[in-house]
């Protein structure tokens, strides 16, 4: 199962250069960069680990690079996500999302269904790798 | 022609007929307040009727006027609540037709409510006898109008932080056959096309409860496609269940069931009016719910350039009533869309201040005053093999809507979905690494398609599909001319 949350999943791996073009556009924009990770991937899973906090009064994506590198020697078992912060008033949210680093397994999510009244059904998702505490769902770190 | 012939004092209410003109209807000297209302008309008098009378008459039978001079007026403080002409311009290249800039007190409007902003504006005059033809072109609505409205229920930037899709246009579907498939038959295709990269998949404006398909089967179906996909992807999923139904209690029953089962989207059709439009976004406010509106039925006003009300007009007023996405046009697929004017709707939803542009069919400045931003939705006759021209003329906020180009790929809904969000992500890349997305925009899809062959069945199949027809409602002002305000 390859999880498919963020601006470019559909697309193979993104290397690191094209990773740092992505940066750079965001950069040039004026957003501040934010690096995170989690090893629950959960769909309404909002708050994501932070790597430090998001990087302002950047220019050179190079800066962003070496701190993702550093993000994926220690949690380079787990999903991390570049995003990147517009603080322009009418909008003071996310630009741009997009994920940089994957576990090598990804073993998907368990959808289930509790029958309530009528036909009706309650859904709930949860990755399967939850069923393992924090830090020990992708091969442990 | 730019004199106030105003007859005033004594002789102004002597009993009988007298021209709108002369009646106070016609100000050319007055200067609009910011708080006034103003209308832009198109004015086609009859042969004969002199263009100022007719302007003055619109401002008059869309105010306080009657056919005959009345005493109670006087009862009145007649002056502020008659609607003023101050300008009449003829159109360029069209004989005949004119515009009337036309002023209205903001005390003549209930704050909050399009119902009877349009009761007023469009309610009396646009079967005005000495008139051929009559279109509202554009209006102005005064930040303190503004500031009464909810507006958008969610808004852009909200929609995407609950979708947690950013970056991006959002992608959806139309569910086809529009008519005839049963709960279950839908619900497949729902879950095919969300699974295989949609963001969202759409009831069509038709399809509320019929003996194929009632709406709670149709929701519960459509509910486990979306939770099954959303799943089977790790993402946020919504389909827009149409809650369009015959009165506003069986609309707040069905809009219910959809939050019950846990939807984050439901929709509405123009038809239900003005006042169910707003009821439906309060409920959607309160209920943590996008609102998606199918602008259904609105080329039967919107469309010819002489007679009617223009979509411009209709999107503001949209924007004010409080709905989250709306249709707005493709410019390259199957319905009517002239690229300026286009635009000029796109900006409408989406910004914050619209300067005053005639080459897109903007004659206002217009302030929204923080007002939430309305997600345009693109639908009808669009394919993968657009998406750098779709990139590029519609931008990033908005949904593009592939039916047929999905449904209809030759290797099943699935793959279609797959094509769509390749082709989006593979544009987007490019984009932001700099390309000339437009002009290489073939070129990208075709690298793309080398690791994604959905994307090349798609190309190879739609390729040569484009719709082009002369456009009925283009603006009026090419770019050099220019028209002081």
């Amino acid at each position: 199962m390859r999880m498919t949350q963020g601006c470019f999943s559909y697309l193979p791996d993104l290397t690191d250069e094209q990773i740092t073009k992505q940066i750079q556009y965001a950069l040039s924009k004026g957003w501040a960069v934010n690096i995170e990770f989690t090893d629950d991937p959960h769909p309404r899973n909002t708050y994501w680990e932070m790597w430090g906090v998001p990087m302002f009064d950047l220019q050179d994506a190079a800066g962003v690079m070496m701190e993702l590198n550093e993000c994926r020697k220690v949690y380079g078992d787990r999903y991390i996500r570049l995003s990147a912060f517009d603080s322009s008033h009418g909008w003071e949210s996310l630009r741009l999302s997009f994920i940089v680093n994957r576990p090598k397994d990804e073993p998907g999510f368990r959808l289930g269904r509790q029958e309530i009244g009528g036909r009706s059904i309650r859904y709930t998702t949860a990755s399967y790798a939850v069923d393992r505490p924090e830090g020990d769902r992708y091969g442990g770190s | 022609m730019n004199q106030s012939i105003t007859v005033r004092g004594k002789d102004r209410y002597k009993s009988g007929v007298m021209e709108y003109k002369k009646m106070g209807y016609w100000e050319p000297d007055y200067e609009p307040k910011d708080t006034d209302v103003i209308a832009l008309f198109r004015v086609t008098p009859q042969d004969g009727v002199d263009p100022i009378e007719a302007a003055a008459a619109v401002a008059g039978e869309s105010s306080t006027a009657t056919w005959t001079v009345v005493w109670t007026d006087r009862l009145t403080a007649a002056e502020k609540y008659r609607a003023k002409c101050y300008r009449v311009d003829p159109v360029p290249n069209s004989p005949g037709q004119y515009f009337a800039y036309i002023a209205y007190d903001l005390d003549l409007f209930e704050p909050g409510s399009i119902a009877n902003l349009s009761a007023s504006i469009i309610g009396n005059v646009f079967g005005f006898k000495p008139l051929k033809a009559l279109r509202l072109e554009d209006m102005r609505l005064p930040v303190a109008y503004v500031k009464t409205f909810q507006g958008p229920a969610t808004g852009i930037v909200v929609e995407r932080e609950r979708m947690d899709k950013f970056g991006r246009p959002l992608l959806g579907a139309t569910v086809k056959p529009k008519l005839g498939l049963s709960g279950r038959n839908y619900g497949r295709v729902v879950y095919e096309a969300l699974k295989g990269g949609l963001d969202f998949t759409k009831d069509d404006e038709n399809i509320n409860s019929q003996p194929f398909m009632h709406w709670r089967d149709r929701f519960l179906y459509c509910m486990e496609a979306v939770n099954k996909a959303q799943a089977a992807s790790g993402e946020i999923k919504g389909t827009y269940l149409n809650v369009t139904a015959a009165t506003m209690e069986d609309m707040y029953e069905r809009a219910e069931f959809a939050k019950e089962l846990g939807s984050v989207i439901v929709m509405i059709d123009l038809v239900i009016g003005y006042t169910a439009i707003q009821s439906m976004a309060k409920w959607a406010r309160k209920n943590d719910m996008i609102l998606h509106l199918h602008r259904a039925g609105h080329s039967t006003y919107t469309r010819q350039r002489s007679h009617g009300v223009s979509f411009r007009v209709i999107a503001k007023w949209m924007r004010l009533a409080g709905v989250d996405h709306i249709h707005a046009g493709t410019v390259v697929g199957k319905l009517e869309g002239d690229p300026k004017t286009t635009k000029g709707y796109y900006d409408i939803c989406r910004e914050d201040y619209n300067p005053t542009n005639l080459e897109h069919g903007l004659f206002f400045d217009q302030h929204w005053a923080s007002l939430n931003k309305l997600m345009p939705v693109a639908s009808g006759g669009i394919h993968a093999g657009q998406m750098h021209q779709l990139l590029d003329l519609l931008g990033e906020d908005v949904v593009l809507q592939f039916g047929g180009g999905t449904i209809g790929h030759p290797m099943g809904i699935a793959a279609g979905a797959t094509a769509n969000r390749v082709a989006l992500e593979a544009m987007i890349l490019a984009r932001n690494e700099g390309r000339d997305y437009v002009n290489e925009g073939p070129e990208i899809l075709a690298k793309a398609a080398q690791n994604c062959t959905p994307l090349k069945a798609a190309l190879d199949t739609w390729k040569d599909v484009t719709f082009n027809y002369e456009s009925t409602d283009t603006p009026d002002y090419a770019p050099t001319a220019s028209v002081s305000m």
